[in-house]
């Protein structure tokens, strides 16, 4: 595999395989060992043309970690900013010799095209194009659900999983249903029907517009951010309306099933998709979703750069 | 191909390892036994258990997975990361035993130094390997051998272990050109 685009490039085994290795690496981050010298050498370019807290610090730490050498290159402040195409900005990185670059751009496909390009000759890691996927997203809640539920198996067979909310700009909602699914769970979405993208009965999901109905089957909630800065039109009413029928408060999350968990991707709109008192509850994995994207990017960065390809001379 | 150690052989080898592994660090008090997955770890906890028959007490054995320390990483396809397993009462002050089936360049050893160097400073590191088939690229030796096979590069050793392979058995076969 060279390159992270889209979980739709993953087979089941390779998605578990990527599972797999963020679980031993998950123990280098619990254990005295912080530092593993199996990047070093190596150039990892974080090329954010979008806002990011969470994605960007946690790809910067999984870098760190494998004692790769990090470049952050973020639109403001950069040639970007200036109008320099993506051509040029991956022209320059090629020159500098990035091994890697881990792209994060407004434009869905960017990194599709950068990989397909022949500016750069590294691997992309799509961290997030426009409105279509996410896969470090899918993979770090994949490993969260399965390290919370998924009772020792490899994959998350029987689960039932509900995303809430702005399906349609969200690009982790895709790429965790395709995700999931693979791993053999059942996916429902909640949302309204503005907030559902066209084609939505092709997914392989079912489709809810009362979340009081859905809530006490599943295992896991997850909420998703209200884009607002994607929203070009009116989706819904007004924000309290959203909040009363689709955001997840202390009432709904009562009527939940014991054991189930509830995620959130952020950066959360508390009181407007989720409440306070259900973002800090016992049953939020929220920040532990934070700490396992750290692993799970490890995993995908070892995967990616650590076997090189066979180079002449090599046996 | 023809076999270097029937089963018996290896059971023999390992009992004398064990033995041998007492006798250096006078008993198995401050012992730690550490396997290199995947067939090292096999061979660990067998001698596990031989020196917790002859002393009649557990010695702390886990496992220690060298991937992420490699100096070849980049010459093969990416490996599969196994599980480490440090035992609860860690390695720090103790005498850790190094477990391997096959002790060849000696590259897996270095790494597993430093693998070690990570997670705290044992007294002394040793080294077992079933198999010392010759060829080290390092200045690496080990303490104890199960059986030295003079080999030429272009052939390559076996070991099949039952709790894998399903029978326990050593093998020298010439590689195709």
């Amino acid at each position: 595999m060279k390159h992270l685009l889209s979980i739709s490039d993953l087979s089941k085994p390779d998605a578990i395989s990527i599972l797999d290795t963020a679980t031993e690496l998950a123990r280098v981050s619990d254990g005295a060992v912080k530092k593993l010298p199996t990047l070093r050498g190596r150039t990892i370019v974080n090329l954010f043309a979008e806002d990011s807290t969470r994605t960007r610090i946690s790809f910067e730490a999984a870098a760190k970690r494998l004692s790769a050498d990090v470049i952050n290159f973020s639109a403001k402040g950069s040639s970007l900013s200036k109008g320099e195409s993506l051509k040029d900005t991956a022209m320059t990185l090629q020159a500098m010799g990035a091994d890697a670059v881990v792209i994060r751009h407004p434009a869905s496909g960017a990194a599709q095209r950068l990989a397909d390009s022949e500016w750069m000759s590294g691997s992309v890691v799509n961290a997030g194009d426009g409105t279509h996927e996410h896969p470090s997203q899918a993979l770090l809640d994949a490993f969260t659900i399965r390290k919370h539920l998924g009772m020792g198996g490899s994959d998350l067979f029987g689960l039932n999983v509900a995303i809430v909310g702005d399906i349609l700009h969200s690009r982790v909602a895709r790429s965790n249903v395709l995700l999931l699914s693979m791993l053999g769970a059942k996916v429902t979405l909640v949302a309204p029907p503005t907030l559902l993208p066209v084609g939505i009965h092709n997914w392989p999901t079912t489709v809810s517009y009362d979340f009081d109905a859905v809530i006490p089957h599943v295992d896991v909630v997850m909420m998703l951010r209200v884009q607002q800065e994607r929203m070009s039109d009116l989706f819904f009413p007004n924000a309290r309306e959203y909040s009363r029928y689709f955001g997840l408060n202390g009432e709904r999350m009562a009527s939940m099933k014991s054991g189930a968990i509830v995620m959130h991707p952020g950066p959360m709109n508390r009181g407007l998709e989720i409440s306070a008192e259900v973002a800090d509850s016992a049953r939020s994995v929220i920040t532990e979703q934070v700490t396992n994207g750290v692993s799970v990017r490890m995993a995908i960065l070892y995967v990616l750069l650590a076997g090189g390809a066979l180079e002449v001379g090599s046996n | 191909m023809s076999v270097a150690l029937s089963a018996q052989d290896i059971t023999r080898a390992l009992t004398r390892i064990s033995h041998e592994i007492l006798e250096k660090n006078q008993g198995s008090t401050n012992i730690v036994l550490l396997g290199i997955p995947t067939r090292g770890a096999h061979i660990a906890t067998r001698i596990s258990s031989i020196i917790t028959s002859i002393e009649g007490a557990e010695v702390p054995t886990g496992t220690l997975d060298i991937t992420l320390f490699r100096d070849d990483l980049r010459m093969r396809p990416p490996r599969a990361i196994m599980p480490t397993k440090i035992p609860t009462s860690g390695i720090e002050g103790k005498d850790v035993i190094l477990v391997d089936d096959v002790l060849f360049s000696g590259r897996t050893i270095r790494a597993a130094l430093d693998a070690l160097g990570e997670i705290g400073r044992p007294r002394t590191v040793q080294l077992a390997a079933l198999v010392d088939r010759g060829h080290r690229e390092l200045p690496i030796k080990a303490d104890f051998i199960g059986k030295n096979l003079p080999t030429s590069k272009n052939q390559s050793v076996k070991v099949l272990l039952s709790e894998i392979d399903g029978r326990d058995e050593v093998t020298i076969e010439e590689e195709a050109e």
